[in-house]
């Protein structure tokens, strides 16, 4: 079985951008909507880049930011300035 | 079509929960009482702790001092979660401003080297003893009873590893972000003469049992003589680094005047509940403030030239203040 | 000299680095009591690592944030009487059992995690385990604060501490909690920080919050789904304690792996009270408890422990069991809350058609074949005037204190019993998880405070259901009960025409 890493988030306007840039930065990516939330999945790994979201956002982005829309996850994470990676690899 | 406005009747059934209602009568309660009082279980515990099975897990016997109501030592802030973290976030605000101010004017690498060898032995150190601060309130905030005091435990230990960070800071300004003067600010607090009565002071602390006598002891002793000397009687030892300083822990500065301000009420009201408390806890800060003193005599004394006599003034002003909590030294 | 700026990894190492030490006026093991008696062997605690990195001034201005907009969201609700937007009144109960039955545990943790970040020995966990702490206080007193809204209006909310202590089964919870706070600083940590947070959270705050937004209670979901976001970080702190004890010394399997089967059967007996809640307390339903289930321990947990079977770590003992159980368990629960409707802080109903269809859309393989015809007769008994009650106290399993009323594995129409002999007293179970465990620590296990017992020593106000309930301060004929017929009902019906009056 694939092992599935995941980021659910608000589905709000402060997310959307976050969610339209894992979107594009994440081919093969499956969105599950319910009430309030969407969940994104991968198989293997899921990356946030901060480059993506500040070009959406246009402004300076820190990926420790996703907190604030964050509610859940899956998968090891490995974070730092640029990147917020959730993944099953080692 | 006209439209018609109609007020529905939303009259409330109660006000507030029962257990405040009980205490106040039922009418609008504040947020801070409704987020503390009674929180805590009190009764029908189902299994002793493997731990420490002489007591329940929430046990009004692991200290001496008894209270009929441990909801009647009070935060006069009325902290609760969101409030104090509103007010960490603004003071945290202005440590950013003062640190930005500092750094773009590289006020802390025109220092004389005197200023930064004693900013290097004599404030670095510091973080230590936060974390052994830090590890006593965490202690009392689990080992304590009843969420009015136990809650600003918890907040006072994110307060002293909030202040260990900010001394950090202060040291990776100093070595250009290299972490070597963290490195030698640990080797002072291990081994340096000057500092080993405040190391053994505050591991003497870890080991003690008896929650409230941490308390008294950390609130009133460490805190009242120790970072008292440290952040408001060494200005002289930083020379002309003092308002440098003086700057960048300014957050130790309003943290210790609205910290005191609740720890100083509880250990009031603990003392005035009964002769036998009011005895516990003016033995329990005589001894632990006497102890501080001597631990602080070395430092002053290295860090002043005064022979210890800073340690002597902050060990009067901390006898001072406790004389005003009811104890009796 | 020009400072360089420091990345984010390099900060929080200077920031949390060499903190502590090793003391020598004390012996580490008098300063540290705690961590050595459960066989736990740490060789290099440096070795432990925070993939959040948080240091404290990120803390607060997040956390600070949050508040604010969590805080202004209440406010809102509460202006606007937020509560006349519901589905329908029913729904109300569901925020009575979370008060009730889940914030005191909110509390529970906040001590607990604040016990692991003053008495493990390495830095690291100590300042993860001690930021859960604050965020555990959070919740409890968000939840309060959202609630006492509702408490307004609503009947049952208003005693929650006091009915935590004492009520039937709010004792299923509170000893879950008293178990994990009872027991050593690892076990802790494997108990909440891994089993509860990781495997279990996700399936009470996500789908359960999001039935909250769908059901209209905007306070619910915002402290909901902002608690989650702490979870988060639970969640990656209870992956990493898992893999460093793992990591450590290959003692530790055994006794980690005793941990994860023990919480695993815990928090699955516990999350059945979340079970019935998404099942039939919801008046509109966003999934069923089976496909939570499906989606966050089937998928989920079997992603995690993939990953966590090159330490040698094996998934849960009767993780099967309870994957079958996942298509009954709501429904049993209900059958239970139903019968002792009269002893219960919040109402009760036999769901409509429409829910009826559902349930048996969602739960093909089971509700049509077991629940649904008993649900049908005791709904004609209601209409004949009969309504069904269960006047005799049940038995309670004594490890999950949840009367025994599950049924065999397979066998959806034996009640399951299970007991086990300990210095000259018989001890009941209703199934093999909850029986393995007693039987690993019967000495705890012997001690439970189960409710039905305390009754009949007399220990709870007195023999009869009404001096039960009064020792509760459950207020008969308000709290417990039918929706139907409930103050309750009458103020959400007066809303409701007014509303429609003062629209027309
Ligand atoms: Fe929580
Ligand atoms: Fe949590
Ligand atoms: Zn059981």
């Amino acid at each position: 079985m694939a092992q599935i890493a995941s980021l659910t988030l608000y589905h709000n306007d402060e997310a959307r951008p976050i969610i339209d840039a894992i979107i594009a930065d994440n081919p093969g990516i499956r969105v599950m909507n319910i009430p309030g939330a969407v969940k994104l999945d991968c198989d293997g790994s899921l990356t946030v880049n901060r480059s993506s979201v500040e070009a959406r956002l246009g402004r300076s982005w820190e990926p420790q930011e996703l907190q604030l829309v964050l509610i859940s996850m899956a998968g090891n994470l490995d974070e730092d300035d640029d990147h917020f990676t959730l993944s099953w690899r080692h | 079509m006209t439209v018609q406005i109609k007020t529905l009747d939303y009259e409330p059934k109660r006000h507030t929960f029962g257990h405040i209602a009980r205490r106040f009568g039922d009418k609008p309660a504040s947020r801070y009482q409704e987020a503390t009082l009674d929180v805590q279980a009190t009764a029908n515990f189902h299994y002793k702790p493997l731990y420490e099975p002489e007591f329940w897990q929430y046990d009004q016997n692991k200290t001496a001092v008894k209270m009929a109501d441990w909801y009647k030592p009070l935060d006069p802030r009325q902290y609760y979660y969101a409030t104090y973290n509103i007010a960490r976030a603004n003071m945290n605000q202005a440590v950013e401003r003062s640190f930005a101010f500092v750094e773009e004017r590289g006020l802390l690498d025109k220092l004389a080297a005197a200023a930064r060898a004693n900013l290097q032995r004599g404030l670095l150190p510091l973080r230590h003893l936060h974390w052994g601060a830090n590890m006593n309130m965490t202690e009392i905030c689990q080992r304590g009873y009843g969420t009015a005091v136990t809650a600003p435990c918890i907040f006072s230990s994110g307060d002293h590893l909030g202040m260990a960070q900010i001394v950090s800071r202060i040291g990776l300004a100093l070595d250009g972000q290299t972490g070597a003067s963290l490195d030698a600010a640990k080797a002072v607090w291990m081994t340096d003469p000057a500092w080993q009565g405040v190391r053994k002071l505050i591991e003497d602390t870890f080991v003690e049992r008896d929650w409230f006598q941490l308390y008294v002891a950390q609130t009133l002793a460490v805190n009242g003589v120790i970072f008292d000397l440290a952040y408001k009687l060494s200005d002289a030892a930083w020379a002309d680094g003092a308002t440098t300083v003086a700057m960048l822990t300014e957050f130790m500065s309003d943290w210790r005047a609205e910290e005191s301000r609740w720890s100083d009420s509880v250990i009031k009201t603990v003392a005035a509940e009964s002769p036998d408390n009011k005895a516990l806890t003016s033995r329990w800060a005589k001894h632990w403030i006497d102890r501080a003193v001597e631990a602080a005599k070395p430092l002053s004394a290295a860090l002043l030239g005064d022979n210890g006599a800073a340690a002597e003034a902050a060990g009067e002003a901390t006898r001072a203040r406790a004389a005003t909590l009811g104890l009796t030294l | 000299m020009t400072a360089k700026k420091l990345g984010l990894k390099q900060r929080y190492a200077h920031m949390t680095r060499g903190l502590d030490w090793e003391t020598t006026y004390q012996p580490m093991d008098k300063v540290f009591p705690y961590d050595t008696f459960e066989g736990i062997k740490i060789r290099d605690w440096s070795q432990w690592e925070d993939p959040f990195r948080l240091t404290m001034d990120a803390y607060w201005k997040f956390q600070a944030e949050k508040e604010r907009k969590l805080y202004a969201v209440l406010d809102a609700f509460a202006q606007n009487n937020g509560q006349t937007n519901l589905s329908d009144g029913r729904y109300v109960n569901v925020v009575k059992l979370f008060l009730t039955g889940i914030s005191p545990e909110e509390y529970q943790a906040h001590r607990g995690f604040a016990f692991a970040g003053r008495h493990l020995r390495g830095v690291g966990p100590r300042v993860a385990a001690q930021m859960q702490s604050l965020d555990e206080l959070r919740h409890v007193q968000t939840q309060i604060h959202t609630i006492s809204h509702y408490n307004k209006y609503f009947d049952g909310i208003g005693e929650f501490p006091h009915m935590h202590d004492r009520v039937w089964y709010l004792s299923v919870p509170k000893s879950f909690f008293d178990d994990a706070r009872t027991a050593g600083p690892f076990e802790y940590m494997i108990a909440i920080g891994f089993a509860f947070e990781y495997l279990l959270t996700n399936l009470l705050f996500v789908p359960f919050m999001s039935g909250a937004a769908y059901n209209g209670d905007m306070s619910t979901v915002t402290f909901g789904f902002s608690a989650q976001s702490d979870e988060s970080r639970h969640m990656t702190l209870g992956i990493e304690v898992i893999k460093f004890l793992l990591e450590q010394h290959p003692d530790n399997l055994p006794i980690v792996q005793k941990w994860v089967d023990k919480w695993f059967w815990r928090g699955h007996r516990m999350l059945g009270l979340v079970a019935m809640m998404m099942d039939y307390m919801l008046p509109k339903k966003v999934m069923s408890w089976k496909e939570a289930w499906d989606i966050y321990f089937t998928e989920a947990g079997g992603s995690l422990f993939q990953d966590l079977a090159r330490y040698g770590l094996k998934v849960p003992k009767y993780a099967d069991v309870a994957t079958a159980e996942a298509e009954h368990i709501s429904h049993q629960n209900w059958a239970v809350f139903y019968q002792y409707t009269h002893a219960a802080a919040f109402h009760t109903w036999m769901p409509d058609k429409e829910h009826l269809d559902w349930l048996s859309e969602k739960y093909p393989n089971t509700f049509d074949k077991y629940y649904r015809p008993r649900w049908e007769m005791w709904a004609q008994m209601e209409k004949d005037g009969k309504r069904f009650y269960n006047m005799a106290l049940p038995q309670l399993c004594n490890t999950c204190q949840i009367p025994m009323a599950y049924t065999e594995p397979g066998d959806p129409t034996t009640i399951a019993f299970r007991e086990s002999r300990f210095n000259g007293d018989t001890y009941h179970f209703c199934s093999d998880g909850c029986k393995d465990i007693f039987d690993g620590e019967p000495e705890k296990f012997a001690q439970s405070w189960l409710p039905v017992h305390q009754i009949f020593q007399g220990a709870c106000g007195g023999p009869t259901v009404p001096d039960v309930l009064n020792w509760y301060r459950l207020n008969n004929g308000a709290d417990n009960l039918d929706y139907v017929g409930s103050p309750d009902e009458k103020l959400w019906n007066q809303w409701m025409a007014g509303a429609v009056k003062a629209a027309g």
